[in-house]
């Protein structure tokens, strides 16, 4: 504030600020407060965790796929909570999709393709339809998603038991091999590099000789590739400018010629999306698909990309800071796991971790605005 | 006047109904190019209503719009936008936790490359934003300043320089010179007349006769959302425009409460300095 009681030079030059200090520019960026907590979490880890193997090659695989999941919920959650909205639906979106993805397969004899293309079409839909009552009757999204939260988990386990009699469906596995979609949702990448790596002693092997890391799990490259494209959308394109502004201020936005209409509604297919890219990582992985998948996956997302920065009212995030809060939610539920504390006590963590994120995000942002 | 049959903007016969609320009633205006047309009323005459309905913030409840004499109708302020109609709004339309630039180009962005590959062209848009914020007389420290840390102002100067960068054809102002300094408020009234001399039609909403009175060619008044009429500049004086905004004999009696309210003032001040011994039994002052 007292920078502001200065006057001007009468040459019309500004005295009052020389140049913009680099602390005070990295104040300004919302996923600080992650970054600091990411430094935080490794620390704490390397000494609370260390000689138990979580940071190994194979341990630092098993934390980043617990990221990555959460993570590319995170991402789509971010963007949409830039937007000022939320998506309470995306848990019961992912349980959903698996059905969708599992049933025209197993009891139809669909080939893997069409049915992740059906499910891929059902979250448009849903995705279009959460945004089209958000913007249609003007309640708060809050609201009609959580409505959708009941409605498609208890379609999911409708639809299942009504067309198979069970809520479980398994023996996908043996659909994948040779199948061109499900090959994105499912096996490693860069397995000769890993082959590579460990011929040249660089990673480990095990007892048969292969390298203790055989590849990079395809979903970790579907949370990079995802947060990488979200980061410049967000920060390079005209669309990203509108997700920031349809969140700052609806009204403004639209009076100065944005389609906020069609960006929320973009945003909300966008979500539902993620969780069927979600969905598909999960049955390819386990094989089978199951009515309670992503149970909570909607308020996991959501604290992720709090953690990472965002403003629950909008305007203000970034995919980068709702990456870094995946990864830190995946170290803590993993490294509570090595450390060998009770996993009881995940709960408190991830709680005391949300408190306190919050906190801190809040001192930065009112620092920031008061550094002109 | 050559220019008399080439109206830039019209409205016929528009009314605009909120719920039961008639906030316009009947209203037929013409602006033509290169003419300043200053809008008078009091609070909730239904100014900002009428400009809000030319720029497609509103629909009207009856009644057509025409911009050179093609019929229009916008099913958002973006396409009043398109059609070369740009407009500073009372409240601004800017996004406080959005820099200077963002807001600047906001549902307008300049881009490169192409495709999937198109960009905004910050580097550009980062020149524009100063450049222009510079001729309003705002010198820019960074372009990449949210706008929530700006002064009242300076905020004011960024709406306006976006107004006057993408206004075509148009310029609607609302109240745009309410906060401004001396200079900033000169600066302004210099682009209105700028805006006229380039064959723009100007709109130009404000409650200060004196930067009214200077800068426009007519005068239209409502009241409770109707339209009074409009005048030329040359049928009317500095004095009647002053009287028509304030109703004239509201200032009179004006004078006479405010010489009261200083009679009073002084005599509180005797009390108070009379009853210096009896803390908490002042007059109250803030009754003003
Ligand atoms: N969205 C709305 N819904 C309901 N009533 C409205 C709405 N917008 C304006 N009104 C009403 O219309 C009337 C005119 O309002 P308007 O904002 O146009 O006044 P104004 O002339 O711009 O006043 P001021 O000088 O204070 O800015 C007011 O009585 C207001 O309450
Ligand atoms: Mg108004």
């Amino acid at each position: 504030m007292n920078t502001m009681t200065q006057t001007r030079s009468p040459n019309g030059g500004d005295e009052r600020i020389t140049a913009i200090p680099f602390w005070k520019k990295a104040l300004r960026r919302p996923e600080l407060g992650a970054v600091a907590g990411t430094i935080l979490v490794i620390a704490f880890f390397l000494v609370a965790a260390s000689g138990t193997g979580m940071f190994t090659p194979a341990g630092i695989m098993n934390f980043l796929e617990v990221s990555a999941q959460l993570g590319i919920l995170a991402t789509a959650a971010a963007l949409l909570m830039i937007g000022g909205e939320f998506d309470l639906s995306i848990g019961s979106m992912v349980g959903l999709a698996g059905i969708v993805i599992a049933i025209p397969t197993m009891e139809y004899g669909w080939p893997l393709w069409a049915a992740l293309l059906l499910a891929f079409a059902c979250a448009v839909l849903v995705g279009w339809v959460n945004g089209y009552l958000v913007n249609r009757t003007g309640l708060p999204s809050f609201i009609v998603t959580l409505a959708f939260l009941f409605i498609l988990r208890g379609l999911a386990i409708g639809l299942s038991r009504l067309l198979t009699g069970r809520t479980q469906i398994g023996g996908i596995a043996e659909r994948i091999p040779g199948d061109w979609f499900a090959a994105l949702f499912s096996g490693e990448v860069g397995s000769g590099l890993f082959a590579w790596l460990a011929a040249h002693g660089w990673i480990g092997t095990n007892f048969a000789g292969n390298p203790v890391v055989t590849g990079i799990p395809v979903s970790i490259v579907w949370w990079l590739a995802l947060t990488a494209i979200a980061t410049w959308v967000l920060l390079c394109t005209p669309y990203g400018n509108w997700i920031f502004a349809s969140g700052g201020d609806a009204n403004a936005a639209r009076n100065s010629g944005v389609p906020v209409r069609r960006v929320k509604i973009s945003l909300f297919i966008f979500t539902a999306l993620s969780a069927t890219v979600f969905a598909s990582l999960q049955v390819m992985d386990t094989g089978s698909a199951d009515t309670i998948r992503g149970l909570l996956k909607e308020l996991e997302a959501i604290i992720a990309v709090v953690i990472g920065g965002a403003l629950l009212t909008g305007g203000y995030g970034s995919a980068i800071g709702a990456a870094l809060g995946a990864l830190i939610f995946g170290m803590v539920q993993m490294g509570i796991f090595y450390t060998g504390v009770n996993t009881d006590w995940f709960k408190v963590f991830l709680g005391v971790m949300l408190l306190v994120a919050v906190l801190f995000n809040n001192f930065v942002r009112k620092k920031a605005m008061e550094s002109k | 006047m050559m220019s008399e049959s080439l109206s830039m903007i019209e409205m016929r016969n528009v009314s605009k109904h909120f719920g039961n609320v008639i906030a316009l009633n009947d209203i037929s205006l013409k602006v033509h190019a290169g003419e300043v047309m200053c809008l008078l009323g009091d609070n909730g005459a239904g100014k900002s209503t009428l400009i809000k309905t030319l720029s497609g913030v509103h629909k009207p409840s009856h009644g057509q719009m025409f911009v050179e004499g093609r019929e229009i109708r916008f099913k958002s302020p973006a396409y009043a936008l398109d059609a070369g109609i740009a407009t500073v709004f009372q409240d601004l339309a800017m996004i406080p936790l959005m820099s200077i630039t963002r807001n600047f180009f906001m549902g307008r962005e300049p881009t490169v490359g192409w495709g999937p590959f198109k960009r905004i062209d910050w580097h550009y848009a980062d020149r524009i934003a100063m450049a222009e914020m510079a001729k309003i007389g705002i010198d820019v420290r960074d372009p990449s300043q949210p706008v929530g840390t700006l002064s009242g102002g300076e905020r004011q100067c960024v709406a306006i320089a976006r107004a006057v960068y993408f206004g075509a054809k148009v310029l609607i102002l609302d109240e745009p010179t309410s906060a401004l300094g001396v200079k900033q408020a000169s600066v302004v009234l210099r682009y209105i007349a700028k805006a006229r001399a380039d064959g723009l039609a100007v709109i130009f909403i404000t409650h200060n006769v004196h930067h009214a009175y200077p800068v426009a060619d007519a005068f239209t008044l409502l009241k409770r959302g109707s339209s009074l009429g409009t005048f030329r500049k040359d049928a009317i004086s500095r004095e009647e425009v002053l009287n028509m905004m304030a109703g004239g004999a509201e200032l009179e009696s004006l004078d006479a409460e405010l010489a009261e309210f200083q009679r009073d003032q002084g005599a509180a001040s005797d009390s108070s300095a009379s009853s210096a011994a009896h803390p908490g039994n002042g007059t109250p002052l803030t009754s003003g």
